[in-house]
């Protein structure tokens, strides 16, 4: 067997394959911050809640009514959108015309309500989810064993990625969606409904963070702190790709749960933190982030 | 006497009794170290309009610092509060240096991703106990004189440290480097444009800010014996703000009536409602900004203004 580092490439595989998991649920996490942030002006700190409440709606779904994974994938996130759009209407549209910092703690605070109440319910511990039917076992790729399971999450975040930055980059509507990020009030009066709009786009950031935790669901234990140090790895991808980009944040959510991986193979106490340090080295270099206009 | 120095009058008597009114002195201590935490936090928020999520990093890695060089190294609580508080200046400085290259939200959001690579550390070093976290720290005596055992005593030099740091945040706030801050937190391009190296007074403020973080921390590993994980964690750093945000941001006084109450209603409401405290802090979170931006201090000052 081929070693390098004094570790065997197959579990250098495993890691760098575990990381690119780890990464498209960064990417999915960072898509939608910067798309809600690229709107509304608002850091949603909320993400991870969100997060963790997909992955339980998925979880109480299967447990309560039977609900299988398929159905879950797209009942949870729907779901927790129109919860979304609720918190929306009733708290942060009070928050526009002011600093964004308070969209930042009001956000804070949600997510204490939000994980404060799952941890009541449902207590500290983890949950598992089993892997729906047709995704379990694995391919033998001949070099790794690759579980199916992984190789679906990787593939539908990359598709949910991907077909966010169509819609955004290339259509109609989101043709209107940077015209609202660039001047809202001139948008309005060309009679587009930018109220609407805002709306639209806090629930549908809000889904893509549901469907991530359900995608999540079958890999970690799903608990209602699930979120709460991941926002703040995500928080840190989005300052190294750079707010604005929504590329930016796909590749770099990517691009560092891999680093992330390779780190676990090669120095493990580090790999927490090695998002952290990459943030502070790009922040000497190049304060404004990788993709960054400033 | 003017009307304004009533407030202090009021409250520097009743600190002063507190050990003879039958207040569990440990609590009232606990209290001030947290008011002093907000009182830092304070210094940076509301004076120089900087919204740090990491303070929790400079408070921990101070306490840690004294808990175990009082633990480990046998060194006197004097000493020992003095390094935490030069560990706590020296891991602001080095994420202030960060921190303070960007703006806003984006220095939120780097505060708080180096104080969760600092708790790792914490988490992973092999000084700090992990999940344990330090207990037993003995609380020495003062100088070799007076024995800091004694809640009476503690309470007198944790009362002494608070009212020091509360004064030097008045003088600070009102020096030409406060003014300079403010002027810098109001408009950032004239101040440039005035020729302020503004750079170097938001890490000075910063700095600042994280050492009386740290001499808060220092002194309530003291006072409650023991450091643990949570000391560093993040429900800490937002804790502080919400001290803040609760009682006025920009006013002397509000951290301190913040402190007060947060701490207050997590002593008492723990024991009736047990584990609902942090659905009710996120709440009074959410309270505060949608309907309370002034605070407690700032909303009276507001009522007891003289309408023209």
């Amino acid at each position: 067997m081929t070693e390098v580092f004094g570790v065997p490439v197959a579990v250098i595989l495993g890691q760098l394959m575990l990381g690119l998991v780890n990464g498209s649920f960064y990417a999915i996490l960072s898509l939608g911050l910067a798309v809600i942030f690229g709107l509304m002006g608002i850091v949603n700190f909320a993400h991870g809640a969100f997060y963790a409440l997909g992955a339980f709606a998925a979880l109480l779904g299967l447990q309560w009514f039977g609900i299988n994974y398929w159905a879950a994938l797209l009942l949870a996130p729907l779901a927790i959108g129109v919860l979304g759009i609720v918190v929306e209407r009733l708290f942060l549209r009070h928050l526009y015309k002011l600093d964004p910092l308070y969209g930042l703690l009001m956000t804070f605070g949600l997510a204490l309500v939000i994980e404060g109440t799952l941890h009541q319910l449902f207590g500290a511990s983890g949950h598992s989810y089993p892997v729906p039917a047709g995704l379990t076992g694995a391919f033998d790729l001949g070099f790794m064993i690759l579980p199916i399971y992984r190789a679906w999450v990787i593939a539908v975040s990359v598709v949910v990625c991907f077909s966010t930055w169509f819609v955004i980059e290339c259509t109609r509507l989101g043709a209107t969606l940077r015209a609202a990020t660039e001047n809202a009030p001139l948008l309005q009066a060309f009679g587009v409904n930018v109220p609407l709009l805002v709306v639209a786009t806090y629930g549908g950031g809000v889904a893509l963070a549901a469907l991530a935790g359900v995608l999540s669901a079958p890999v970690v234990l799903v608990g209602p702190l699930m979120g709460n140090s991941l926002v703040i790895v995500v928080f840190a991808v989005v300052v190294i790709g750079g707010m604005g980009s929504i590329l930016g944040a796909i590749v770099s959510g990517l691009a560092l749960g891999v680093v992330e991986g390779f780190t676990k193979v090669i120095y493990p106490e580090a790999s927490n933190i090695v998002v952290f340090v990459i943030m502070a080295l790009v922040l000497i270099a190049r304060p404004a982030g990788l993709f960054g206009r400033e | 006497m003017r009307s304004a120095a009533v407030p202090y009058v009021i409250a520097g008597v009743f600190a002063l009794c507190v050990p003879l009114l039958g207040i569990y002195p440990v609590f009232m201590m606990e209290l001030l170290c947290f008011a002093m935490f907000a009182c830092a936090y304070n210094l940076l928020l509301g004076f120089g309009g900087m919204l740090s999520f990491g303070h929790a990093a400079f408070f921990g890695s101070a306490a840690y610092a004294t808990a175990w060089l009082a633990t480990a190294r046998g060194w006197g609580s004097v000493p020992a509060i003095a390094a935490g508080v030069a560990v706590s200046a020296l891991v602001g400085l080095m994420v202030g240096i960060l921190a303070i290259r960007r703006r806003g939200i984006y220095f939120a959001m780097i505060t708080l991703a180096m104080a969760q690579l600092i708790y790792f550390v914490y988490l992973e070093a092999p000084f700090t106990g992990g999940e344990n976290g330090l207990q037993a720290v003995p609380r020495g005596s003062l100088f070799g004189v007076l024995p800091l055992k004694s809640d009476v005593v503690m309470y007198y030099l944790v009362l002494a440290a608070f009212l020091l740091q509360f004064v030097f945040i008045q003088r600070v706030v009102h020096s030409p480097f406060g003014q300079v801050l403010k002027a810098i937190r109001e408009n950032e391009s004239r101040a440039v444009s005035l020729g302020y190296e503004v750079n170097r007074y938001r890490l000075l403020a910063f700095v600042l800010s994280a050492t009386i973080a740290g001499l808060a921390g220092s002194l309530k590993a003291l006072v409650l014996g023991f450091v643990t994980l949570s000391d560093v964690q993040q429900a800490t750093s937002g804790e502080v703000i919400l001290m803040t945000l609760l009682g006025g941001t920009g006013t002397f006084f509000g951290p301190v009536i913040g402190a007060a109450v947060v701490v207050t209603l997590q002593q008492y409401l723990s024991d009736i409602v047990g584990g609902w405290v942090t659905v009710i802090i996120g709440a009074v979170f959410i309270a505060c900004v949608l309907a309370f931006r002034r605070g407690i201090i700032g909303e009276l000052a507001a009522l007891l203004r003289p309408r023209p």
